[in-house]
């Protein structure tokens, strides 16, 4: 059995990792053979980002080598697709290189789409890169007050980035004494701050013992530069100091591209994982790059990719599926002065969020460096 | 042509229904509907409350014997 993994982040990592131990036999006795073709020799732990914006962290922390983290009978190649051929089951790369598929795994990620937005690059900051990061820890450096506007577009990635980004600004900036020289102003798309419902509830009363306003029902139009002010679909105007957005993102553009789905979204079948529609019986879709109606997170990612590679393997083995994914997710949400809680949930359980302790904060520091364990399937 | 377009957000939490809907209006294009599948009791409510809040359509919302909402809203600007 050929199986080629498209995308050499989180998803791909593991699923080709979990697969490999289990197919360590069949690997050897030349069986099944699995490829990994990635845009990159690097592998980054995005939720680090977050910790880069705060000074916490710095970027060579959050970065390996893709090839150390792979099993090594894992063929890997810094070679993105670039055309996928899914009636003659193969890709095309980058170099000209065909790869012949039984099994296809596309786990091609997602990315910031700031532009998306009227005036909203040219004007707002972010931490959805090193590079974005480090920008928006130099704007709080240099912030000496005024209001600090946090906005939200659609679709995004890390469903808990809104409240985490706030509660740990408002940290940032009360360490630099700044607090009473600013306000913090938190909007939101929906009706609530939040869009798990006992989360909202409690992030709302946090924020009322820290002084920050909240709008709900904004979602952006466009930001005005010149006037320092954001508008709303709702028919909304705030004005900002320092302008600090989580943009919308799309799927890659090699999905768009490939026609594949719109905005870079594969429609997927929510228990399979297998894409949708012609062909879709030899291709798999995991982590950001579904159409999935759950959190774009790196913990969706990693509980679809376990599945992926058990029914990969149970097929080479057995000639069936192994089991379902059933929507697990689990998603840390930092909420400031070093207190930490999580949400866990699938598609029939809905979060139980607990209150926030310094517990769960420890945990998320210690996972920040086991996630490297984590990403070679081996926890 | 007018469009129609499902949304299936039945068993989500997070992001939820509503924010599945918002993120798939600025797919379409004016004039098209969403049909919004819903698991979430609380999507009666709050589909209805935005669309009136942005200028959008509701059309109509039924629930089905499964007990899952169908909201159909129509992009009016």
């Amino acid at each position: 059995m050929r199986i080629v993994v498209v995308g050499g982040g989180m998803a791909g990592t593991i699923f080709a990792n979990n697969l490999a131990r289990r197919l360590s036999s069949e690997l050897k006795a030349g069986k099944a053979r699995i490829t990994m073709l990635s845009a990159s020799d690097k592998h980054i732990y995005q939720p680090g980002w977050l910790y880069v914006a705060l000074g916490r962290m710095t970027p060579d922390e959050l970065e390996r080598e893709e090839a150390s983290l792979l099993e090594p009978e894992i063929a890997f190649f810094v070679d993105p697709v670039q055309s996928f051929r899914l009636g003659e089951s193969h890709v095309v790369t980058r170099s000209g290189k065909v790869h012949e598929y039984d099994l296809l795994v596309i786990a091609t990620g997602s990315r910031p789409v700031p532009e998306d937005v009227p005036g909203l690059k040219e004007n707002s900051v972010h931490c959805y890169s090193a590079e974005d990061a480090l920008k928006l820890h130099d704007r709080l450096q240099a912030f000496t007050g005024g209001r600090i506007l946090v906005t939200v577009g659609l679709p995004h990635k890390c469903p808990m980035i809104p409240l985490e980004i706030t509660f740990t600004m408002h940290d940032f900036i009360r360490d630099r004494g700044l607090i009473d020289k600013t306000e913090f102003y938190y909007t939101y798309p929906i009706g609530r701050a939040h869009s798990l419902e006992n989360v909202a509830t409690w992030a709302s009363g946090e924020f009322a013992k820290l002084g920050v306003r909240q709008e709900t029902f904004f979602n952006l139009k466009e930001v005005d530069g010149a006037k320092g002010c954001v508008r709303s679909e709702e028919g909304s105007e705030v004005k900002y100091d320092l302008l600090v957005a989580v943009p919308p993102h799309r799927g890659e553009a090699v999905i768009e591209e490939n026609k594949l789905g719109p905005n870079g979204w594969i429609p997927t079948d929510r228990y399979s994982l297998h894409m949708q529609g012609d062909h879709g019986e030899k291709v798999i879709v995991l982590g950001d790059t579904t159409n999935l109606p759950i959190s774009k997170a790196g913990s969706t990612a990693h509980f679809e990719a376990e599945v992926a590679a058990e029914n990969a393997a149970a097929m080479v083995k057995t000639g069936r599926a192994a089991r379902s994914y059933d929507g697990k997710v689990f998603c840390f949400i930092e909420a400031g002065k070093d207190r930490a809680t999580y949400a866990m949930f699938t598609y029939q359980k809905p979060p139980e969020p607990r209150a926030p302790n310094a517990a769960m904060h420890a945990f998320k520091m210690a996972y920040n460096q086991l996630y490297w364990a984590s990403v070679r399937g081996l926890m | 042509m007018i469009g129609h377009r499902v949304v299936d957000a039945r068993g989500s939490f997070c992001p939820g229904p509503l924010m599945e809907l918002i993120a798939a209006m600025k797919q379409v294009a004016v004039g098209d509907t969403l049909e919004l599948l819903s698991s979430d009791e609380g999507s009666a409510r709050d589909v209805p409350e935005w669309v009136q809040k942005v200028g959008h359509v509701m059309e109509r919302s039924e629930r089905d014997d499964a007990r899952v909402w169908h909201l159909f809203v129509r992009k009016a600007k």
